[in-house]
């Protein structure tokens, strides 16, 4: 055999040389984003069980089935945990012709990065396979491998081949079954030569731009929206040398493929690949973990299926009809109803009456009487008490639901976390052991300033439950201040504010099916185009992405309430950036954040004017020390200090009129210890010329016919009134 | 060993598939395992059958519905028995009888080569277990077994005192009954084409479903008798093996028809002969087969047709299907039936409301019950489904049925 290859080398040219070297390939086991937080805080993606066996398997199995024989395992955040796993698993033993090489960087913050430090380690030789452990698959790669090295002999420019499927969209939704954005791709239909990528496409705009050049230098292309972008491409060793070049290169698709496409970078080329009958998929959110998993249960990725694959310790899971897999040592009470596409992992253990569909449920679990778990995904070691009411959520390792928990639709429950006795959790929320990071390792850093986590703690709740819930509807307390509460034992764990999946898109990343308001809403959109669509949009915005808060606010309040609902939140997120502004945050920084926040909650200025007025005053209490002698001089300072924010919010006669209705209203109900000292507040903010003579006097011809309830403050400041009255005179005269 | 875990993964993965490929590679990592064990110098044959149990366990783990694996490791693990008998009933027999049956045994031993360790073997089974008529019918008159057996090992068998040349010998008849098992299954097409003029009639038409060597074989040898006769090719939905098969008869010369599944039961009035392949042959006789087949079977037995099924000896199997159709079955990709960048629209499932509404079942095999079977052809001959317990009976210990490793506490 040896001789057979040296005799052959030394008669062929290159490109052939390249062809027999040992199949490569490099596997990220990070994907550097923040989709999977707050269970990836603790647990690196790759190594998730999809439906029961961690994710990394699934593409590990599918890179030595297609012959690859060197795999280099890129490992970033948790990188001891993925080392740990291979080593421990079959993965780690020799293989004939198959070995694994973890390649660790802690300070590689993208692909491109990743890219470039493997470029720098040496180790490809040749044509190599890069995927992310978070590729499912089950095609065959011989086909492509050839096309691939055919056509770079014909053109040693060609750099990559991509694969991609294809998909039939949605009439209604579009690509909404993977949850990613939707891709356009332009295709040279001869030569399968990919000459436009766009992964941000809106479907919904029906126009799309392309350059002039594209159609004046190929005679014919296809333009797609049908495909499915595979994630797996074979690279030729170019593609590191490219990353190394352009350093800024971060993102696999959105920079280096638009890069190469767009700026035309040396002529190389990008080829594409389209499967037909096998599988590919990856997970990138929870979305595409729901879809995924369904479609193994489906078995769609044969031979990569649960009956299949498994390389744990305990009882595999078999087949039975109706696609329900179960382990051999599955303890199910006789009235336990399983539904279709259903899998139950070894050693658990189902209480009477409780019924489980569409759902997949790990090992060792304890599940009690009367639950219903529907379209949940349920991992190892959970214990769930009776009673229990799950619906299309994630529930991490380890974690305990007290008895009549209910989670709704969306909730992810990171490791160990505790839901207290018939707490509900509200739907789309994240709630972890671990404190939501402060945001400066994130890429949105505009949100959130503080470090502070027990800060964040309580607004994160606030924001969640919607305003004027007693706290026993609040799930979640850290561990040290887990409090007794008159609704039962509480939870542990905080919740998180969704943030990082952006806010209004919530619906389309979650493991929820897509809420039939939104149906609705798309499918007025495909028939009123013009109407609806503003419309739409905004309630998209107005609720900043918790859209079911808006179906549970009116759980609580009647119609109307709905309304002052959203002037409560929008308050309530006033005053937290004013807070943030008294920590040091530059004052335009707080005017615009202040005007963004007007305009997604669509209040008017006037309301906005009144709540950044009543912030002043809250933060004079506090600097007050509830002390009623310092409180006056708290107040002062406190207007003093936040003049220009005042006087940038209140513009207008209107405004300052709403300013003080707010400070009455706030005297007589929130911050009842301002009541004595109304007028001289009144006097200050005039002295200020924060509010105008005008406004005051409207105020008070406002007030003349009110009940005699409403004109305490009228004639508390009476004196001052009257004093205004004589003042222009003087005002005048100085003029 | 890197072999074994090597063809596990394979199993795993199902990279091999077909029970003749199965079954040959199985008997060859067997025979390598045996080989490669130790032999401590007492109790050698029980070390043997742990060795091969141990491998035998987690290669029919590996793929529980290949059933090939399991008859392989349960005939090897036949073998190892019988081996271990007949040596030492050549010890206790050799000495006794040595003495007034040597020119006997002279003169067999002249006649040919050296009696192989399966003939021992044979003759061990038919001394040592209560007789069936096939065992009676292939081994003649009984008395000749026990003679025989010691005939082979006399000279050996004399030096008992010799343990490691015992346990060398035990090593090398079980390898060398190993190899005549490799050669059984390389032969069985050859076998049970032989048989196949007595079968296929001048001017029949024979109907097949799906693609199967053995069928295809059989048909080919009845073709080079020259028999002339047709045959319809059901294609075998979903993986159309039929067409490839019709290609293959149609260059033999073969007048060939190729049918729809669905018109089975339209065609069937006009054949003479249905002659399927099988994944497994149960012990009641049922069949595993190819999806389709039992829709075949029943058309067959509504028109009184012969259903005959063609199958080596590897494929039998020992134990009896229970809920065949779930426990000995393989459901695959729906990619098989459906296109799947066509359907994806009906697997949005956060669109409709996050339960799957599209069920696609793509099962391989399908369970026949014995009493829809005419006919099995062996390597051996025709049989009976009802007769078919007794026959595997004969090439499997009743003590390997479940292969499950005795804890090793004793060492």
């Amino acid at each position: 055999m040896a001789q057979k290859k040296g005799g052959k080398s030394a008669a062929s040219d290159d490109p052939e040389e390249l062809a027999r070297m040992p199949l490569q390939a490099v596997l990220l086991a990070d994907t550097f984003n923040l989709k999977f937080r707050p269970i990836t805080l603790e647990r690196p993606k790759v190594l998730l069980p999809l439906v029961n066996t961690p994710m990394i398997d699934y593409t590990l199995a599918w890179l030595v089935s297609v012959g690859v024989e060197e795999v280099f395992l890129f490992c970033c955040a948790h990188a001891e945990q993925v080392k740990e796993y291979i080593g421990n698993s079959h993965w780690g033993q020799s293989h004939a012709g198959f070995s694994i090489t973890t390649i660790e960087s802690n300070f590689s913050m993208s692909a491109g990065d990743a890219l470039r430090f493997i470029e720098g380690k040496n180790v490809i030789r040749g044509d190599f396979i890069l995927i992310t452990g978070d590729t499912i698959s089950n095609m065959s790669l011989t086909e492509a491998l050839q096309a691939h090295k055919d056509r770079r002999k014909k053109d040693p420019d060609t750099v990559m081949t991509m694969f991609v499927k294809r998909s039939k969209p949605m009439p209604l939704t579009h690509q909404t079954r993977l949850g990613n954005d939707e891709i356009m791709m332009a295709i040279d239909p001869e030569t399968k030569q990919l000459l436009y990528y766009e992964d941000r496409f809106d479907s919904s705009k029906r126009a799309v731009t392309l350059d002039k050049s594209l159609l004046a230098d190929n005679a014919s292309l296809y333009l797609r929206t049908d495909l499915e972008d595979c994630c797996i491409d074979i690279c030729s060793p170019e593609v590191l040398t490219i990353f190394l070049d352009n350093f800024d290169y971060q993102h696999l698709r959105r920079h280096f493929v638009k890069g190469l496409l767009h700026d035309d970078i040396m002529g190389k080329k990008i080829y594409t690949h389209e499967i037909d009958s096998s599988y590919t998929a990856r997970v990138d959110n929870y979305r595409s973990y729901d879809t995924i998993s369904k479609d193994i249960i489906q078995r769609w990725s044969f031979p990569l299926v649960p009956d299949v694959l498994y390389a744990g310790n305990r009882a595999q899971m078999r087949l039975q009809r109706e696609g329900i897999y179960k382990a051999p040592d599955v303890t199910l009470s006789p009235s336990v109803r399983i539904g279709a596409f259903t899998a139950i992992g070894s050693g658990t253990i189902i209480g009477e009456n409780s019924s489980v569909s569409n759902s997949v449920i790990g090992e060792l679990c304890t599940i009690g009487r009367n639950v219903s778990i529907d379209g949940c995904y349920i991992w190892d070691s959970v214990t769930i008490e009776d009673g229990c009411r799950l619906s299309h959520s994630i529930v991490c390792d380890g974690v305990h639901l007290h008895t009549g928990a209910t989670l709704e639709p969306g909730v992810i429950l990171s490791f160990k976390v505790e839901v207290g006795q018939n707490i509900t959790v509200p739907a789309y929320s994240k709630v972890s052991l671990l404190p939501q990071p402060s945001k400066q390792d994130s890429d949105e850093e505009l949100e959130y300033a503080d470090t502070n986590s027990g800060v964040i703690d309580s607004p994160s709740i606030a924001s969640i439950s919607p305003a004027n819930i007693e706290h026993d509807h609040v799930s979640s307390f850290d561990t040290e201040q887990s409090v007794l509460l008159e609704g039962g034992l509480s939870g542990v764990g905080y919740i998180w504010t969704s943030c990082e999946t952006g806010n209004e898109e919530e619906w389309r990343y979650s493991v929820a099916p897509i809420p039939v308001e939104k149906l609705k809403e798309f499918y007025a959109k495909m028939f009123d185009e013009d109407e609806s669509s503003s419309d739409g949009e905004q309630t998209g915005i107005t609720h900043s992405g918790e859209l079911i808060s808006e179906s549970k606010s009116t759980d609580f309040d009647d119609s109307d309430g709905e309304y002052k609902g959203d002037v409560s939140k929008f308050e309530k997120e006033v005053e937290e950036t004013f807070e943030r502004a008294l920590g040091g945050v530059a004052e335009e920084n707080v005017q615009l954040e202040i005007n963004s926040l007007r305009m997604s909650f669509n209040v008017t200025h006037a309301e906005c004017a009144g709540a950044v007025f009543q912030s002043v005053i809250k933060s004079a209490i506090i600097a007050s020390n509830s002390s009623k002698s310092n409180l006056l001089k708290a107040t002062i300072d406190a207007i003093e200090r936040s003049k220009g924010l005042l006087s940038y919010f209140i513009t207008n006669v209107d405004e300052e009129i709403e300013v003080i209705l707010k400070f009455e209203e706030m005297c007589m109900e929130i911050t009842r210890e301002f009541a004595p000292i109304f007028s001289s507040v009144l006097h200050q903010l005039y002295d200020k010329e924060v509010i105008t003579e005008d406004a005051i006097l409207k105020w008070e011809s406002e007030k003349a016919d009110a009940d005699e309830s409403d004109k305490v403050f009228v004639k508390q400041s009476e004196a001052f009134l009257k004093w205004l009255k004589e003042a222009p005179e003087e005002d005048d005269e100085d003029e | 060993m890197p072999d074994v875990s090597d063809f596990i993964l394979k199993l795993q993965r199902r990279r091999i598939e077909g029970s003749h490929a199965t079954a040959r590679q199985t008997a060859e990592l067997l025979r390598s395992v045996v080989s490669q064990t130790r032999m401590p110098y007492t109790n050698q044959a029980a070390s043997l059958l742990d060795a091969v149990r141990a491998v035998g366990e987690q290669l029919i783990a590996a793929n529980p519905v290949e059933l090939a694996v399991g008859n392989i490791v349960r005939r090897v693990l036949h073998i190892i028995r019988e081996e271990d008998l007949s040596s030492s009933a050549v010890s206790f027999e050799g000495l006794m009888i040595s003495e007034k049956s040597d020119d006997e045994d002279d003169a067999d031993q002249k006649g040919g080569p050296v009696l192989s360790a399966a003939a021992v073997a044979a003759a061990a089974r038919s001394t040592l277990r209560p007789r069936s008529l096939q065992t009676l019918l292939e081994d003649g008159p009984l008395p000749a077994a026990p003679s025989k057996s010691s005939s082979a090992g006399d000279s050996e068998g004399k030096s008992k005192s010799d343990k490691s040349a015992v346990g060398k010998r035990l090593k090398h008849s079980v390898i060398e009954a190993i190899n005549l098992l490799i050669e059984e299954i390389d032969d069985c097409y050859e076998d049970i084409s032989e048989q196949a003029v007595e079968h296929i009639h001048q001017n029949e038409v024979i109907l097949t479903l799906g693609r199967s060597k053995t069928v295809k074989e059989f048909l080919y040898a009845a073709k080079q008798k020259n028999r002339s006769f047709r045959v319809f090719v059901a294609e075998g939905a979903p993986r159309y093996q039929g067409h490839v098969l019709a290609k293959e008869l149609i260059q033999k010369g073969l007048e060939t028809t190729v049918i729809t599944d669905s018109a089975i039961f339209a065609m069937i009035s006009r054949v003479n002969m249905v002659i399927v392949g099988a994944h497994a042959i149960m012990a009641n006789g049922g069949v595993i087969a190819p999806v389709g087949m039992n829709m075949l079977a029943l058309a067959a037995q509504r028109h009184a047709v012969p259903f005959v099924v063609v199958a080596g000896s590897h494929k039998l199997c020992p134990l009896y299907p229970h809920n065949p159709e779930v426990l000995l079955n393989e459901l695959k990709s729906p990619s098989d039936l459906i296109d799947f960048g066509e359907f994806s629209d009906c697997m949005d499932f956060g669109a409709h409301g996050g339960a799957p509404l599209m069920h696609v079942v793509n099962p391989t095999f399908d369970y026949v019950p014995p009493n829809l079977v005419s006919l099995f052809i062996t390597d051996t001959g025709g049989h009976n489904a009802a007769h078919m317990y007794k026959l595997i009976a004969d090439y499997y210990s009743a003590d390997d049925l479940v292969i499950k490793r005795k804890s090793t506490s004793s060492n």
